[in-house]
């Protein structure tokens, strides 16, 4: 292993920059520029189109403006944020983001790990019951939405209630899933969705074991609880940190599952959805940047984490 | 594995047949488990799938009728044989979206990647880093200013608007999985072309790209799947004209009386796109989605 990054390395990092002539000669600093150009088209794109417009709702955010009344645009300092801070439904909107997010990502990430340990065998059809485990993650996200609110969730001829009278007989309980649970809906639906993808991770993380080490300790006697406990889930830390990470990234982004099963009334209204009432339908579009400013800080702290998880491990895939 | 676990099993503790039989009961036990999680998980869509071949008055029946005759309603409904809405337009709008903007983003994504693996730039790791940074700032943050630029160039309700976010958004995501599999690229291989005298633009298609092409289809599917996901842009950003597929299934939000089996088959025809680009991309979709932080 250390063989192979010993010699790889070391080809790959000098023989672009420092290839020959003297050191900032005329010839070394175009052969770094031709090295660096085909990056460019990539990070021009990507600056303009994504950067820019945070720098522009960085402004906004500091105008008192609504489209309805153009001409009382004018700058008021952070007076946006403060009433993005004090309005109870913004706040909760906040709350509603946290509590959503960290439900989906902890329920399809336990979920998701009892799925990967299953699958971390072999059985008859595993093919077919990965495939079929994938699936859900395969659905269009507000097809999936659809499928949940109408077909599943529907009282009186969804196919929970319809299991429920066939299970249970005419005098089965039939609840109004959405009305009774609203968030709860919410993050069954997603949790469905995002169950696949922990679970792949998960697997991936368990398939690259070191199997010599998990053979010495059975050898030893280790039993199978004692083997997960101290080989496979340190092991697995990693992948879990990972797994909730980018879900955490995806999931506080979710727009379709509220817009689509609650329109995010019954207090299940998370920032995407009220950014997107704010400026969409309230045309409040001062208070809107103002949250948008405040949903990017809070991304940025997971993003962090995120980005120190997928570095670690980088450095180890390009060390291996 | 399993033929020294009983093994040693036996020689510790001594009671060699009752132990030796319990691990391969244990393995069918959990083997099962594994089918029954796979069945509850897959259930929703078989009986999306089966609904969407109901009549609608069977398809709204409690308890279900499982076995009620077959028919093709849902889908003429849902594709406006009987009127309303047809759906052809929005779903030629959401293949040129996605189709479009994954070709562009292979464009940019391609010689970025090259940059950043096979010949990496100084400090490339933190050119990596800035493009996985701007994937997890949230969308709806920057979408009032892409909203009012559009609205002031006249790009409002233009498919071509959101061929270009649609790049924005997966480029990061392929330039991460390119550059993990074009690292896979021997250098050695490079190397000796060049000293055969090859020039760049055979040594990418006679040594890179056999190499790299799975790699990079993987990355195509995923950037399609993305964009053809995607809602909360073309809900904003189009209206009557460039209306996408996902933007078109948003007429189903509210209630319309018994119309469970239309439902079911516009999602299903909807998400077929993606269900075929996933499971051809099954392989790498976990390096896809974890940005190739997983192999």
């Amino acid at each position: 292993m250390s063989t192979v990054a010993s010699t790889t390395t070391p080809a790959r990092g000098s023989g672009t920059t420092k290839a020959s002539g003297r050191p900032g000669g005329p010839s070394d600093r175009l052969r770094a520029w031709a090295a660096r150009g085909p990056l460019l088209p990539a990070l021009v794109f990507l600056i303009l189109v994504t950067q820019l417009p945070f720098v522009a709702t960085l402004v906004i955010s500091l105008f008192k403006w609504n489209a309805y009344y153009p001409k009382e645009r004018s700058f008021t300092w952070f007076a946006n944020y403060q009433e993005v801070l004090s309005e109870p439904a913004l706040r909760d909107s906040v709350l509603t983001t946290v509590l959503l997010t960290v439900t989906v990502v902890l329920v399809s990430l336990a979920l998701g790990l009892g799925l990967a340990l299953l699958l971390d065998r072999s059985f008859a059809g595993r093919g077919i019951v990965r495939t079929m485990l994938i699936a859900p993650f395969l659905v269009v996200p507000i097809a999936a939405a659809l499928l949940w609110k109408h077909v599943l969730f529907n009282p009186e001829y969804g196919l929970f209630n319809g299991l429920l009278h066939w299970v249970f007989g005419d005098g089965a309980t039939q609840p109004d899933w959405i009305a009774e649970m609203p968030l709860g809906a919410v993050e069954a639906a997603l949790v469905w969705q995002w169950t696949p993808f922990m679970m792949l991770i998960l697997l991936a993380g368990l398939q690259s074991r070191p199997a010599d080490a998990i053979e010495a300790a059975r050898i030893d006697g280790a039993g199978a609880w004692q083997i997960f406990r101290y080989l496979t889930l340190p092991h697995l830390r990693r992948y879990l940190e990972l797994g909730a990470l980018l879900g955490s990234v995806y999931v506080v982004q979710n727009f379709d599952a509220v817009y689509t099963i609650t329109s995010g009334g019954l207090g299940t209204a998370n920032l995407p959805y009220t950014i997107y009432q704010t400026f969409y339908q309230g045309h409040e579009y001062g208070r809107a940047s103002a949250a948008g400013v405040l949903v990017v800080i809070g991304s940025l702290i997971i993003a962090t984490f995120a980005l120190r998880v997928v570095s670690s491990l980088f450095r180890e895939e390009s060390a291996a | 594995m399993s033929a020294s676990a009983p093994t040693t099993g036996a020689r510790r503790t001594g009671a060699p047949a009752a132990r030796a039989r319990s691990p391969r009961t244990a393995n069918t036990l959990l083997g099962l488990l594994a089918w029954a999680c796979a069945i509850a998980f897959f259930l929703p869509i078989a009986w999306m799938a089966l609904t969407s071949f109901h009549s609608e008055t069977d398809a709204a029946t409690n308890p279900p009728s499982l076995g009620a005759p077959l028919t093709l309603d849902g889908y003429r409904e849902f594709f406006g044989v009987g009127g309303g809405a047809s759906p052809w337009p929005p779903l030629a709008n959401s293949v040129t979206a996605s189709v479009v903007s994954t070709l562009l983003v292979l464009l940019l994504a391609l010689p970025a990647a090259y940059a950043l693996s096979i010949r990496p730039v100084r400090k490339w790791t933190d050119v990596l880093f800035f493009f996985l940074s701007t994937k997890m700032l949230p969308v709806v943050a920057g979408l009032l200013p892409i909203y009012l630029f559009a609205e002031q160039t006249g790009l409002l309700d233009n498919v071509w608007l959101l061929v270009i976010l649609y790049a924005s958004m997966n480029l990061p995501i392929a330039v991460w999985m390119m550059q993990s599999f074009l690292r896979e690229v021997p250098v050695a291989l490079i190397e000796a072309a060049k000293v055969d005298g090859a020039r760049l633009p055979t040594i990418m298609a006679r040594v890179v790209a056999p190499v790299a092409a799975p790699g990079i289809a993987a990355t195509a599917l995923i950037c399609f799947i993305f964009s053809w996901n995607e809602l909360l842009f073309a809900r904003v950003l189009t209206g009557v004209v460039a209306e996408t597929a996902p933007v078109f299934l948003t007429g189903f939000i509210t209630s319309q009386g018994l119309f469970l089996a239309k439902v079911c088959a516009a999602s299903l025809v909807i998400s077929l796109p993606v269900l075929a680009a996933g499971f051809a991309a099954q392989d790498k979709l976990v390096q896809g989605l974890s940005l190739g932080a997983v192999k």
